[in-house]
């Protein structure tokens, strides 16, 4: 479903603070994988997601998603086969449009000719439908500008626009870090329910290691640009969080003690 | 008096459409554009030329035509070559008034239409209403009309992408939609309102002069304002109304003081600067006013 192979980027190449952000970095998901991705900080895991996402061109290396060749693509083309959220829960909807209108966007771009109605009846009958399975009583609140709404509410409406139209592939960037942690477990679960029903390959950076062994079938860890360490099957079931702060610590050396403070 | 107020309203519709086109960039996709003293300007020389060639309709539909181009040449300025926004603006405006002295038969600086048919003479020829009738009827179909398409374009798809650009770009750019696409079509949209408008203006005084755009900005800013404060800010569909609205009210308030000597004609364009910098200014001075009341309320109560 996504191939990444040997992927490089440098910022600000020549430049004193030249940074290699992404050093040869291959990544292959199968159709249906839920990868959690875990990493210290600046260890390449939002490159990584601009990278997919199209938000700069590679210096080096392939993405081919679906079988398309995605490594020259601009991230409006890509963007309507990759879903994505932030951290950040107001940078992903309209706050001045209403919930239904920004769940329009997304929903009606698919439709044929540029002059067809934006919301039609059968449209805010599915909104609603969608809306009710949050349980977040926003079916009712279908015409209330979105921007009223609290972040946890905002983020979980993020989703569902992101997945309306079953994505090939989700990037959640920490999606629940700006969120208090009641809040973030429920979001978690919306996102487990959405991703497993509609079966898509997805993304997942945390700084949260239980959660990060908990959901999805697969771990992967950044380090340096690279990924360090790949875990599926077997090995991944008995995973705890010791086991996996004790592996990335074998990977890590003598760096370690600051990025402990960091993961866990 | 009457006859002042009359004559407001008149101006005020012809010019309805203009503030419209400035309500579109300044308060959907929040741009301040300032192409819009050039494109009127170009709707008025367009106009000028094809009614006196003998044809009114068309007149008005190609100088809302020429309006899109100029709009469209903002749009590439600003997304293509990534100038800034007020920027882009001058630099259209500049570009046209060269654009409008040639349009004006090779550098003429004004064009009388007086003698050749316009929208508002048909209709009196074929009703025989009154002059004043006719300003008033035909100005208010042109601009029902497009009130009512550009209310139906932004209930479309693409007219709520629009929307949602001005509010949050990158959300936009996610759901892979070009924001820059849509910012032209906005720029385009706008100033074809803004030229129709200018073309409305052409029949409705019956000259083009190549300085009478200047400065047709900041009328549109303090319309729109006005507009704002008497509808209020309640979702697009009102804001369209309320554009029309603050245009006429702008008028009538400008003829009720010039009438009552409050200040010269020529100090117009100033008195339209204060009321923008008095109505853009409230938000803050009430913000600022606000935060003094609470901060000696607790130093009383500390006390």
């Amino acid at each position: 479903m996504l191939e990444l192979t040997n992927l490089h980027k440098t910022f600000a190449a020549g430049t004193p603070n030249e940074k290699k952000a992404l050093k040869g970095l291959s990544l292959s998901l199968d159709a249906g994988d839920f990868v959690t991705v875990i990493g210290s900080n600046g260890a390449g895991k939002s490159t990584m997601f601009n990278a997919i996402a199209g938000t700069f061109i590679t210096d080096e290396g392939k993405i081919v998603i679906d079988g398309e060749d995605m490594t020259f693509k601009p991230d409006t083309y890509r963007a309507k086969c990759i879903g994505r959220i932030f951290q950040d829960p107001m940078k992903g909807s309209a706050p001045s449009l209403s919930i239904e209108q920004n769940l329009a966007i997304p929903y009606s771009s698919t439709k044929k000719g540029i002059f067809h109605r934006a919301i039609s009846k059968k449209d805010r009958e599915y909104f609603r439908e969608v809306l009710s399975k949050l349980d977040m009583g926003l079916e009712d609140r279908m015409n209330v500008p979105i921007g009223t709404l609290s972040g946890g509410q905002r983020q979980a409406v993020t989703l569902l626009m992101a997945t309306i139209l079953t994505p090939k592939i989700l990037l959640l960037d920490e999606h629940t870090a700006a969120l208090d942690p009641l809040t973030a477990e429920k979001v978690l679960a919306i996102t487990k329910e959405i991703v497993e029903t509609k079966k898509i390959t997805t993304l997942m950076i945390t700084h949260n290691i239980a959660s990060a062994i908990e959901l999805g079938n697969r771990t992967i860890l950044l380090d340096d640009g690279k990924i360090v360490l790949d875990l599926k099957g077997d090995e991944r079931k008995n995973l705890t969080v010791d086991s996996l702060l004790k592996m990335y610590r074998e990977v890590k050396g003598k760096n370690f003690d600051n990025d402990r403070m960091l993961l866990s | 008096m009457v006859n002042q107020i009359i004559g407001a309203v008149e101006l005020g519709l012809v010019y309805g459409l203009m503030v419209l086109g400035v309500f579109i960039t300044f308060r959907i996709l929040k741009i301040p554009d300032l192409t819009v003293d050039g494109s009127v300007t170009l709707g008025m020389a367009v106009c000028a030329m094809l009614t006196n060639a003998g044809h009114p309709l068309l007149a008005i539909i190609i100088a809302f035509i020429a309006g899109l181009c100029a709009g469209s040449v903002t749009g590439f300025f600003q997304t293509k070559i990534h100038i800034p926004p007020i920027l882009a603006g001058i630099l259209t405006m500049s570009g046209l008034y060269s654009i409008n002295l040639k349009i004006m038969s090779d550098g003429k600086p004004n064009i009388s239409i007086l003698g050749s048919d316009t929208l508002y003479s048909n209709l009196m020829q074929l009703t025989g209403c009154s002059k004043h009738t006719a300003y008033l009827i035909v100005s208010l179909i042109i601009c029902v009309i497009v009130l009512i398409a550009v209310e139906f374009f932004f209930k479309t798809h693409l007219g709520l992408c629009i929307c949602a650009t001005g509010d949050n770009e990158d959300m936009v750019r996610a759901t892979s939609i070009d924001p820059n696409k849509m910012k032209w079509i906005a720029l385009a949209l706008a100033n074809g309102c803004v030229a129709l408008s200018g073309a409305m203006y052409t029949q409705y005084m019956g000259y083009a002069d190549v300085t009478a755009g200047s400065g047709t900005i900041v009328v549109g800013f303090a319309s729109v304002i006005i507009g704002e404060t008497i509808c209020g800010k309640r979702g697009l569909s009102v804001g369209f109304i309320s554009a029309i609205v603050g245009s006429v009210a702008y008028r009538i308030i400008i003829a009720i003081a010039i009438k009552t000597n409050l200040f010269p004609t020529y100090f117009l364009k100033l008195v339209s600067v204060i009321i923008i910098a008095i109505a853009l200014g409230l938000g803050p001075v009430r913000a600022a006013f606000a935060a003094k009341r609470n901060k000696t309320r607790r130093q009383k109560a500390n006390a």
